[in-house]
């Protein structure tokens, strides 16, 4: 059962009392809501596309219409991991049927090396070749097939040199694409010195492809001067923007890029949408012609970098109770080949060793290490999830370490008042919401009577058993690198009255526009259907943080509410002194479309349409932007400790699957989740995001499985290899609830929280429940081993393993 | 190039076309109808699903538009994402999809539309949805950010709702008319369709270097992955002779002959009758849209070490009838695998039928898949065990195994432990040696070697308990029966 926000005159009241006591702006989001379910912030509104989408008219990038003279690119890919390249003849990719151009290094007019952090990733292969992918050249030509046709001619001799695959081993001999880091807080080694009870342990956790169902795409096309206009599937369009530019040696501000949707993103197009807009603006500025450039779902997989796979240690003192004292966990990130987005993902693994437990003296070490792989990237969660892998692997040891359930051991080592400080020295200030909401989602998903009902069961089944766990998130809301929390808006109003907002984020699925345009919708009282958004556009909205680390409405509606703020103080004071005697300026709002100023017989109506035409006519200005920067962070690198988050996000999942330990086939049977969105913005989106998090989750730590051959070279490169959930994978009872009343502790947009990323990491109570149904073929005495993904392989070999320790 | 007419949408259509076009590249390259999108363009991902009927009184049948020939189109009507919209009114799918917040990123959402469209015809046609029957037509529609609860939603809410079908949706458009046969021009490149068995072999002889088509389902990933050409292509589909199913006896065996052109989905009746077993794993094959055009016959002309039904063949003993020029031959199936992909059919042969022994007094077909993901994958391991059980003994034990050799094989070496064997653990351990002994598996994406010799050790494991403590609950229902 879902509970969507619902508002009774009690819990109004209620709410009212709660917004009273809480300090900073604005009233809560589901305030918004009207009785007559007008669409604004608070509400259940559709997805602005989706009537587009369920027609087929809504357009991705290999939908728009080009010029009929525009070219196709086809990428030439090293086929090695590890080498150098000897010699590259093209001449007869030259001379294929259809064929226009053909790029390499040499041919690129501007900055070569496009790492978008730091330094690292060459555009083209100059010489050194660094991963089985990497692109080498490109070919235009007047089809699709002919380019792809014309790459397969090209004669390519790699002096190919052992690939270094193992990231435990590059850490050993010091290959790291970035410094190692450490956040340490208290005696952590005394601790371990002193304790009568030591528990360490080990996981590999596997990365994920993002799969999203559009591939990377784009088209660029030659402006009149030396520019570009770039349209890309994108999560980051003013990355793109400076990196065409940079490649063509042309200022930035002739380069426009523009994101109107995406068919997907979960991270995988944040910086590694831009090569591909790169590469096709060399050729629209080479050529005149305009360029398109998609990656087959084969391309896309080699090239592009995956989720972060991890292998994490730990070691902790814990007591009798299981609590731990303190200790140490070391991650090592496999990063592939260049730095990319590495440092602050492994940094984002190690903020969240932690999850939501109190690890007290604590040392938390993560490595980056190099290997001969696609540069691994943003994936949903951005290395928080690899990082709680291994403080969730822990409180199952502990559980059967002292012979107690894995929820005992949870509970006890949560937050809690005196114990609340992170290892990075962030206090966590909603424990009190971190235990209701684990009590209320143990209590409603009958944790307990179903555990009975779980060891009555497995009593009886020899072959089949049933797993239970429940799981909770802590997750860090800001993007760690200060200057990314900031966002603009550009808000125009028309003389019909219509509304244009534009803002700095990237519509990829998540809903953020139909967001955004609730809260403009809300604060100038119009209804939502008055309200659009264009597209994405670097020449409205400029330099703009990437759409990613769950930000895009913390952000971008914060900006858009300024701009609408603006403009409707603006329309106030221009009314207040317009309209003869003068209106009271005290107390002046719009609502259902009106201008309402005084009070009973004085009041004065105005309808919005008409404010607007007036206000034109006496040359009031109808256009406003806004701005927004998040308060309060810092992170100091040098003491490994600071404030990097606003506010974390919090939520709980009850998974509870069956697994036939002969064959390691298993089933997700029931889900049970609560999750903490503050007051949500739209409590349909949210419900979607959290359920699209958990089974994206679930795939992840079940089925998705990256493999690479002992030479580096990815064999999981189609949807036909790489298995992300289906339709029947969806457990059969899945309820999944917002936690109700409790609103953000800070002053985030309508006290709501940010929710893209945090529930993803729900997810984990599937790989915990799988691990207790195993844990009981050896009657709970033994923690069973299991890395991620615990693919039936796994898990059937893990079953075997414990079947023979039990003999 | 040549010329396929089809109604798209109502609208009579014809175009010209390379032989190995496939209906996406001609809907949205030809045709400018974008709404189908293109995924993965290997038949796994459901996005460019787009709906097809044989004749006015035929069901729409979904299918992946990027893997099945623009050609096949030849006189059939096609659905597309664009023709559900009229006016302002939207198909009940549609609508559903919408209120239930069913597309997020809405890339998948045409296709997951259309699979949608066909599961709506159904329910109009009486019985409601099972979760059996949603996840049958949704599980080969791939959704990167729902989690597929709101779609589920959506397809349980529109049940009841009525569709007023535009005017062009169910009149009887004279198909047939735009089906006559083609004078057929052995010019490069073709597209042949011939419609008998006669018309095939001696196509099939003049042309030993042209590629047979059925389903496609695997064939034409040599065009979208490997960017391989095809020029010379001989479509089996139309030929009357390949489509049938008949009760037969043979060899002194009663049993069905199966035209090698029948498609799984055609199959499904008589499988759910007479083999439940082997049903079941057609549940687990592909997904609707390749169960509707992938064939029996072209999944043993294929003749991968993973392919799902060899193993089921070659337990039940089944045989091929192979047609050449010059003769017609039978052959039982086990000698028709080689070697890794190598079959005995002639260059100038075609399996024209499959015949399947019914099965006997007190005899029982278990067929189990192991795969990385349940439904829409291939086999890591797929055992199918075949046996009679009397008076505690086994006999006529025949164990098909698939993804343990480098074809679809039988156990030799555990059949003969546990032939006329009684049911005990012991026979069934010497069983479990002997695979060793049978198979030396691979690793591979799919899986290790350790694991597949491990899972194949298991099901008979598996079989054993099964047959020994029958009330015992040992399998997950949706993974096996």
């Amino acid at each position: 059962m879902r509970t969507l926000t619902r508002l009774d005159a009690e819990s109004r009241h209620a709410r009212r009392e709660l917004d009273r006591q809480i300090t900073g702006d604005g009233p809560l989001a589901r305030h918004t809501v009207d009785s007559d379910g007008r669409r604004q912030a608070g509400a259940s509104s559709h997805h602005e596309s989706a009537r587009k989408h369920v027609t087929g008219k809504a357009a991705y990038i290999d939908d728009l219409q080009a010029p009929a003279d525009a070219l196709h690119l086809a990428l030439g890919l090293s086929p090695v991991a590890h080498g150098r390249l000897a010699r590259l003849d093209l001449e007869a990719v030259r001379r294929a049927p259809g064929v226009v151009d053909v790029i390499t290094f040499t041919d690129v007019p501007g900055h070569t090396d496009i790492g978008p952090v730091f330094p690292g990733d060459p555009i083209f292969v100059d010489e050194a070749i660094s991963y089985a992918g990497q692109c080498l050249f490109a070919v235009a030509a007047t089809s699709y097939t002919a380019a792809r046709q014309a790459v397969e001619l090209a004669e390519i001799d790699i002096d190919e040199l052992p690939a270094r695959l193992d990231p435990v081993a590059a850490i050993e001999h010091d290959e790291r694409v970035r410094p190692s880091h450490v956040q340490e807080r208290g005696d952590w080694q005394q601790c371990l010195e002193e304790a009568s009870n030591v528990i360490e342990g080990a996981l590999f956790v596997g990365g994920q492809e993002h799969l999203y169902l559009e591939g990377q795409a784009c088209l660029v096309l030659p402006t009149e001067d030396e520019g570009v206009v770039v349209y890309t599937s994108n999560q980051h369009p003013s990355e793109t923007q400076k990196l065409v530019a940079e490649v063509l040696g042309i200022p930035f501000h002739s380069v426009t890029v523009e994101v109107r949707r995406m068919g997907g993103g979960f991270g995988g197009k944040e910086t590694q949408a831009s090569p591909w807009a790169c590469i096709a603006a060399i050729v629209a500025r080479r050529t005149g012609r305009a360029a398109r450039l998609r990656l087959p779902r084969s391309v896309d997989m080699r090239v592009t970098g995956k989720r972060h796979p991890f292998h994490n240690r730990y070691r902790l003192a814990i007591d009798g109770e299981g609590v731990i004292q303190g200790g140490e966990i070391t991650l090592i990130g496999d990063c592939g080949y260049s730095p990319d987005l590495s440092d602050a993902i492994v940094d984002r693994a190690m903020f969240h060793a932690d999850n939501a437990y109190c690890l007290n003296a604590a040392r938390v070490t993560g490595h980056r290490a190099r290997t001969h792989t696609a540069s691994n990237t943003a994936f949903r969660g951005f290395g928080g999830p690899q990082g709680m892998m291994i403080i969730e692997a822990a409180m199952d040891d502990i559980a059967r370490r002292i012979g107690e359930d894995p929820l005992t051991v949870r509970k006890r080592n949560l937050y809690r008042p005196g114990f609340d400080t992170t290892h990075y020295g962030q206090k966590v200030d909603q424990t009190a919401l971190l235990h209701t909401l684990i009590d209320t989602l143990e209590r409603d998903s009958d944790y307990w009577a179903r555990r009975d009902e779980i060891q009555r069961y497995n009593a009886h089944s020899p072959i089949l058993r049933k797993g239970l766990a429940l799981t909770p998130v802590k997750f860090g809301i800001s993007f760690t690198a200060q200057h990314l929390n900031q966002a603009g808006a550009l808000l125009h109003v028309y003389t019909d009255g219509s509304v244009m907002i534009n803002h700095g984020g990237t519509e990829m699925g998540q809903g953020l526009h139909t967001k955004i345009c609730q809260v403009v919708a809300r604060e100038l009282g119009l209804d939502l259907e008055d309200v659009r958004i264009s597209a994405t556009r670097t020449d409205k909205v400029p330099n703009t943080s990437p759409t990613a680390a769950s930000s895009g409405a913390d952000l971008n509606g914060m900006a858009a509410r300024d701009a609408a703020i603006r403009l409707r103080e603006r329309l106030f004071d221009f009314a207040a002194g317009h309209f003869e005697g003068g209106l009271e300026r005290e107390g002046m709002r719009l609502e259902d479309g009106i201008l309402v100023a005084g009070l009973g017989e004085s009041e004065y109506r105005l309808p919005w349409g008409e404010l607007v035409q007036t206000a034109y006519l006496n040359r009031i200005s109808l256009s406003e932007k806004g701005f927004y920067a998040t308060p309060l962070i810092h992170y100091d690198r040098a003491t490994g400790q600071g404030r990097p988050f606003y506010y974390y996000a919090f939520g709980a999942a009850v998974s509870e699957v069956t697994v036939d330990t002969l064959t390691g086939e298993y089933r997700l049977d029931r889900v049970d989740i609560l999750h903490d969105v503050g007051d949500s913005l739209n409590p349909a989106i949210d419900i979607g995001q959290i359920e699209g998090g958990f089974i994206q989750a679930m795939g992840w730590l079940t089925s998705e499985e990256l493999k690479w051959d002992e030479r580096g070279v990815l064999v999981s490169n189609s949807a036909a290899t790489y298995k992300i959930p289906t339709f029947g994978d969806t457990p059969p009872i899945f309820n999944v609830a917002l936690m109700e009343g409790h609103p953000n502790s800070m002053a985030s947009l309508y006290r709501s929280k940010a929710v893209g990323e945090p529930p993803f990491m729900l997810g984990i109570s599937v790989w915990s429940a799988l691990r207790d149904a195993l844990a009981s073929l050896d009657d709970y005495r033994t923690s069973p081993s299991l890395d991620a993904p615990a693919t039936p392989e796994r898990v059937m070999l893990a079953a075997q393993a414990l079947r023979t320790k039990a003999l | 190039m040549a010329t396929v007419e089809f109604i798209l949408n109502g609208v009579p259509t014809r175009c010209e076309t390379a032989p190995d076009t496939s209906i996406l590249t001609l809907l949205r390259d030809t045709l400018g109808y974008k709404g189908t999108k293109e995924g993965c363009a290997s038949g796994d991902c459901g996005a460019c699903t787009v709906a097809i009927r044989d004749t006015p009184q035929a069901a729409f049948a979904t299918l992946n538009a990027c893997i099945t020939p623009a050609h096949q189109l030849q006189g059939r009507h096609l659905v597309t994402v664009e023709g559900l919209e009229s006016e302002q009114d939207l198909h009940p799918a549609q609508q559903a999809m919408i209120e239930c917040h069913g597309s997020q990123c809405g890339f998948c959402t045409p296709g997951i539309v259309m699979s949608l469209f066909t599961l709506h015809r159904e329910a109009s046609r009486g019985a409601p949805f099972t979760s059996e029957t949603l996840e049958e037509a949704l599980g080969g529609n791939l959704c990167r950010c729902t989690g597929y609860r709101p779609i589920r939603d959506a397809a349980l809410s529109m049940q009841g709702s009525h569709w007023s079908s535009p005017p062009w949706f169910e009149t009887s458009l004279e198909l047939a008319a735009l089906d006559e046969p083609q004078a057929f021009d052995p010019a490069l490149p073709f597209y042949a369709r011939p419609t008998t068995l006669d018309e095939l072999i001696a196509l099939r002889s003049r042309h030993p270097d042209a590629r047979l088509v059925a389903g496609a389902t695997d064939l034409w990933l040599e065009t979208t992955q490997q960017l391989r050409p095809l020029e010379q292509l001989i479509d089996v589909t139309r030929v009357t002779d390949l489509q049938r199913v008949e009760p037969a006896h043979f060899q002194s065996r009663q049993g069905f002959w199966v035209g090698s052109a029948v498609t799984y989905t055609a199959l499904e009746p008589l499988l759910q009758r007479h083999y439940p077993g082997f049903a079941h794993l057609l549940t687990r094959l592909g997904s609707r849209q390749i169960r509707n055009r992938g064939t029996l016959g072209g999944n043993i002309a294929n003749a991968s070490p993973i392919g799902d039904t060899p193993p089921v063949l070659l337990a039940l003993d089944a045989w091929v009838e192979l047609a050449g020029p010059d003769a017609t031959r039978t052959m039982a199936l086990e000698h028709f695998f080689l070697d890794y992909r190598k079959t005995a059919l002639a260059r100038d042969e075609i399996i024209s039928r499959i015949f399947l022994p019914a099965l006997e007094e007190h005899a029982s077909l278990r067929v189990w898949k192991l795969s990385k993901r349940r439904e829409d994958d291939i086999s890591a391991v797929l055992g199918a065990f075949h046996y009679t059980l009397e008076n505690g003994v086994l006999a006529q034990v025949r164990l098909g195994f698939g993804g343990m050799a480098a074809t679809p094989r039988r156990a030799a070496a555990a059949e003969a432990a546990l032939e006329g064997q009684p049911l005990s653990k012991a026979s069934f351990q010497a069983a479990q040696q002997a695979l060793s002994a049978d198979f030396q598996p691979m690793d591979d994406v799919r899986g290790g070697r350790a694991y597949r010799e491990l899972a194949a050790a298991n099901l008979l494991e598996r079989l054993y308990v099964t047959l020994t403590t029958p009330d015992q609950e040992v399998m997950l229902h949706a993974y096996a029966h």
